[in-house]
């Protein structure tokens, strides 16, 4: 009786200490990921200013979204290749100019990468560029409205993947083909089992004027048809030289996934800019007819202008020795990275077993040594061991993306096995790894592709977050982690949520921007052909079937509120402008029934909304931002009588146009 | 009667000639603070204009049916300065002539002209606080809406502060300059 009772006892106590020890066998979570001081780190009090700007991305939104960091914080999404009807962006007549392309209005693209202008190799917080991946562009941002200033379309390219990163000074954003194509000044209808023949990639450099910002596509140069994927500018030492990664050397055109995956080594290609542009300059560039589209904001008129050019200069490398050369690089290279010293260019190849790490003084070294392994499509082969400063052993798996921090080390993303690896670049050896949530794709540092890296976090963005917030049917948010890089220990101190699908951001430190931020648009410098400056000046005219609405917005009301005499069949144009002068007082305009947005209108900036009314009746128009206390009062009717009628164009606020009898 | 000393005097003249900054300056601020507006809005009243965020606060009077404030309905602006110039020759007279009495005059005048100054700010402040459209769209009943002469008060969601400026700093540092020389003398003169 008592042996089967201590019996019982000792089974009972095994069962107990296996159930105890079982949650141990899951991998670690969360709560065993994070330590406790993680929140403080990336709290930011409410009213409380971050510490940097997070500029981020969109992806597939084709947007770009403006974080703070380190609380994570949304702040903007900036419209850039797709249409927003919030802002009205590619909705009213004066936005719909910055999406024109050679194939005419397209409201939609995918925005990869974000590189931010640069002096000295060290941002200089004036704008942001990025590129559209499908309708090949480049965009800038100004940043200090944080809008689209400009858009310029990329001819001879498709898959505008490896762009638009950024030189030292910014002389050049750079846009490179993902999709090898029939140049467009040749035949174009091939077939496409013609691709080894006929398909070509190029890289384009975009010059950037250093007052204006305004861009030029400088030059282009023809290449064999691989694929380009990822870039980066030399800098200090290698300042000159553009380091290009890519794939598909096998020139694959169809099942790429097995076909462009057989070579041991595809390469990073090194371009020596400034030999490029002597031979620009030595008349060496073949003018080629194409047509694209460049699209310029104007900040006076708040007006977007498209013009479509028509020519580009094309540089062939076999008419240009010693610009391009060839580094064999391991299985399909994705990131390409330079370090702040510019010694080093970091290769990820995403399905290989290490990380090489190249060396500029090597290249140069083995590039006078002739030191070749062969040609490549008649560009000179550079040999592996020659160029190479080492490989970082067993890093993890999957590389993608390489930044800096300004101590020599270097922290790169590992999609396969879904974490963050710390490794320094003198000696190659790995320092630390942390999981990411779940298979990380590009990294941010603040300031990790600049000579000046500010460090202190590194950002994850991921492209899978499964459980990681709670569930929204099959569509999940997308996400991004903030990591602690400040200590020897990587530590994740933060989800959140981002826009779009997020590819690569970089952050700057928020004075750089804040103190410039422009808060409203002056009145007296709107320079726009259908401006208002005051309620005086308010009018409705007509031309021919087209009716324009000048009109006013004034916390609480619009000028003119009634409107009569406008006929079906009539195009009835709204300028409305915006006269408030003081910081945050948008004003909103819509009507009903309009196949169209809304506008969104700033202080000072006059927007315009086409509408084509389908029916005779009267119909409200209204302010659509919450602009005052007075809010819902904001509001207005306009009539619209039958084509046939004889009603006379009148408009009034406050007394009745016509009077009543 | 004695005359002024010669430090005295020199002082006074300098004190005098440094009113000429308020040319160039605003003399009085009227500041206003609010939920919406935490970075605050400033009227700054200069001896001939206004500025700061003028076309602001008129939008926002508008509900309340203040009149819009502009430099055109103010006299004061068209000979304010000349006003000013006058006390600057004033005190140059009393440096150059040293006389007591001169200065003593010149106290009066500057307490007389402060309240005639502060009771024609009281004036149109009443009359702005006061004399509302009826057509307002925003009527609070026994309300007013007339900003303070001097510290601060709450009109609806506006906490209003009334202050001199640069300007108004010097011209009344200057006027005590003179009251503590007038002062000091008297003690002299007792003794």
């Amino acid at each position: 009786m008592k042996q089967s009772k201590i019996k019982n006892v000792v089974l009972a106590s095994i069962a107990v200490i296996a159930i105890a020890a079982l949650p141990s066998c899951k991998p670690k979570n969360v709560s065993t990921a994070t330590s406790g001081d993680a929140a403080k780190k990336a709290y930011v009090a409410p009213g409380k200013y971050d510490e940097f700007y997070n500029i981020v991305s969109g992806g597939f939104s084709g947007q770009m979204s403006i974080y703070g960091l380190p609380s994570g914080r949304l702040f903007r999404v900036i419209p850039v290749f797709s249409v927003d009807p919030e802002k009205g962006y590619g909705y009213s007549e004066e936005s719909k100019a910055m999406l024109n392309t050679s194939h005419g209005f397209v409201p939609w693209d995918d925005l990869h990468h974000i590189s931010l202008s640069e002096t000295d190799g060290v941002h200089d917080g004036r704008w942001a560029f990025g590129n559209a991946n499908n309708t090949p562009r480049i965009a800038r941002i100004d940043l200090k409205t944080f809008r689209t200033a400009e858009i310029i379309e990329i001819p001879n390219s498709a898959g505008n993947h490896s762009s638009p990163f950024i030189t030292e000074n910014s002389e050049y954003v750079v846009a490179g083909t993902r999709f090898s194509v029939p140049m467009s000044n040749g035949t174009t209808d091939v077939p496409i089992n013609t691709y080894k023949e006929n398909f070509k990639g190029t890289v384009s450099f975009i010059n950037v004027d250093k007052e204006s910002g305004k861009m030029g596509i400088a030059f282009q140069i023809l290449l064999p048809g691989v694929d380009f994927d990822l870039s980066r500018a030399g800098k200090g030492k290698s300042h000159g030289w553009f380091f290009f990664s890519c794939y598909n050397s096998e020139r694959a055109n169809t099942l790429l996934e097995v076909n462009a995956s057989k070579f041991d080594k595809d390469f990073i290609m090194a371009v020596n800019w400034k030999k490029a542009e002597e031979y620009v300059k030595a008349g060496k560039g073949v003018k080629k007819n194409v047509s694209y589209a460049h699209n310029t904001y104007d900040e006076k008129t708040h007006t977007a202008n498209s013009t479509i050019e028509k020519e580009v200069i094309m540089l062939d490398p076999k008419d240009c020795p010693d610009m391009v050369y060839l580094m064999p690089c391991p299985k399909s290279p994705h990131g390409c990275d330079t370090d702040p010293t510019g010694e080093y260019i970091v290769g990820s190849g995403k399905l290989a077993a290490v990380i090489p790490v190249f060396s500029f003084t090597k290249m140069q070294e083995a590039i006078n040594a002739k030191n070749f392994e062969g040609e490549y499509d008649g560009l000179p082969v550079l040999k592996y061991d020659a160029v190479l400063h080492g490989e970082v052993k067993k890093p993890g798996l999957g590389p993608l993306h390489t930044e800096f921090d300004a101590n020599g080390n270097a922290y790169t993303s590992f999609f396969v096995s879904s974490e963050i690896v710390k490794w320094r670049l003198s000696d190659l050896s790995v320092l630390d790894r942390v999981p990411t949530y779940y298979s990380v794709g590009h990294l941010c540092v603040p300031g990790g592709p600049t000579k000046k890296p500010w460090g202190k976090y590194v950002i994850a963005y991921n492209k899978i977050t499964k459980d990681r917030y709670l569930p929204t049917g099959p569509e999940l948010t997308q996400s991004a982690q903030l990591y602690d890089i400040s200590g020897d220990k990587m530590q994740l101190i933060l989800d959140f949520p981002t826009i779009g699908e997020p590819h690569y951001a970089e952050a700057i430190p928020a004075e750089l921007l804040s103190k410039n931020s422009t808060k409203i648009y002056k009145i007296e410098e709107n320079q726009h052909p259908y401006v208002t400056k005051g309620e005086k000046e308010a009018k409705v005219e007509r031309k021919g079937n087209e009716v324009h609405v000048y009109m006013t917005s004034i916390r609480s009301h619009f000028v003119p509120d009634n409107i009569e005499g406008v006929k079906l069949g009539d195009v009835v144009y709204f300028h409305v402008t915006n006269l408030e002068q003081d910081w945050d007082v948008p004003h909103g305009f819509a009507v009903k029934g309009a196949n169209n947005a809304e506008l969104l209108i700033m202080p000072g900036e006059t927007s315009t909304l086409m509408w084509k009314p389908d029916r005779v009746g009267v119909f409200p128009f209204y302010c659509t931002d919450f602009c005052s206390a007075l809010h819902q009062e904001m509001q207005g009717y306009i009539r619209i009588s039958p084509a046939n009628s004889n009603v006379p164009l009148t408009f009034s606020t406050g007394t009745n146009q016509p009077p009543i009898n | 009667m004695t005359k002024i000393n010669g430090v005295s005097r020199v002082i006074i003249a300098i004190s005098s000639l440094l009113i000429a900054i308020s040319f160039f300056v605003p003399i009085w601020r009227i500041d206003l603070f609010a939920p919406q507006y935490p970075e605050g809005l400033v009227m700054k009243i200069w001896l001939d204009k206004l500025t700061g965020d003028v076309e602001v606060i008129n939008g926002l009077n508008h509900y309340i049916g203040m009149k819009k404030i502009s430099v055109e309905m103010f006299p004061e602006f068209e000979f304010l300065k000349y006003i000013v110039a006058a006390f600057i020759v004033y005190g140059l007279v009393i440096a150059i002539t040293g006389s007591r009495k001169i200065l003593f005059s010149y106290l009066v005048v500057s307490v007389i002209c402060g309240i005639l100054a502060l009771y024609d700010f009281y004036q149109w402040g009443y009359d702005y606080g006061h004399n509302l459209d009826p057509n307002a769209p925003i009527k609070v009943p026994g309300m007013v809406y007339q900003p303070p002469i001097l510290g601060h008060k709450q009109l609806l969601n506006f906490d209003a502060h009334s202050m001199p400026d640069v300007g108004g700093y010097i011209v009344i540092g200057s006027a005590l300059i003179c009251a503590i020389i007038w002062a000091m003398g008297l003690r002299k003169s007792k003794s």
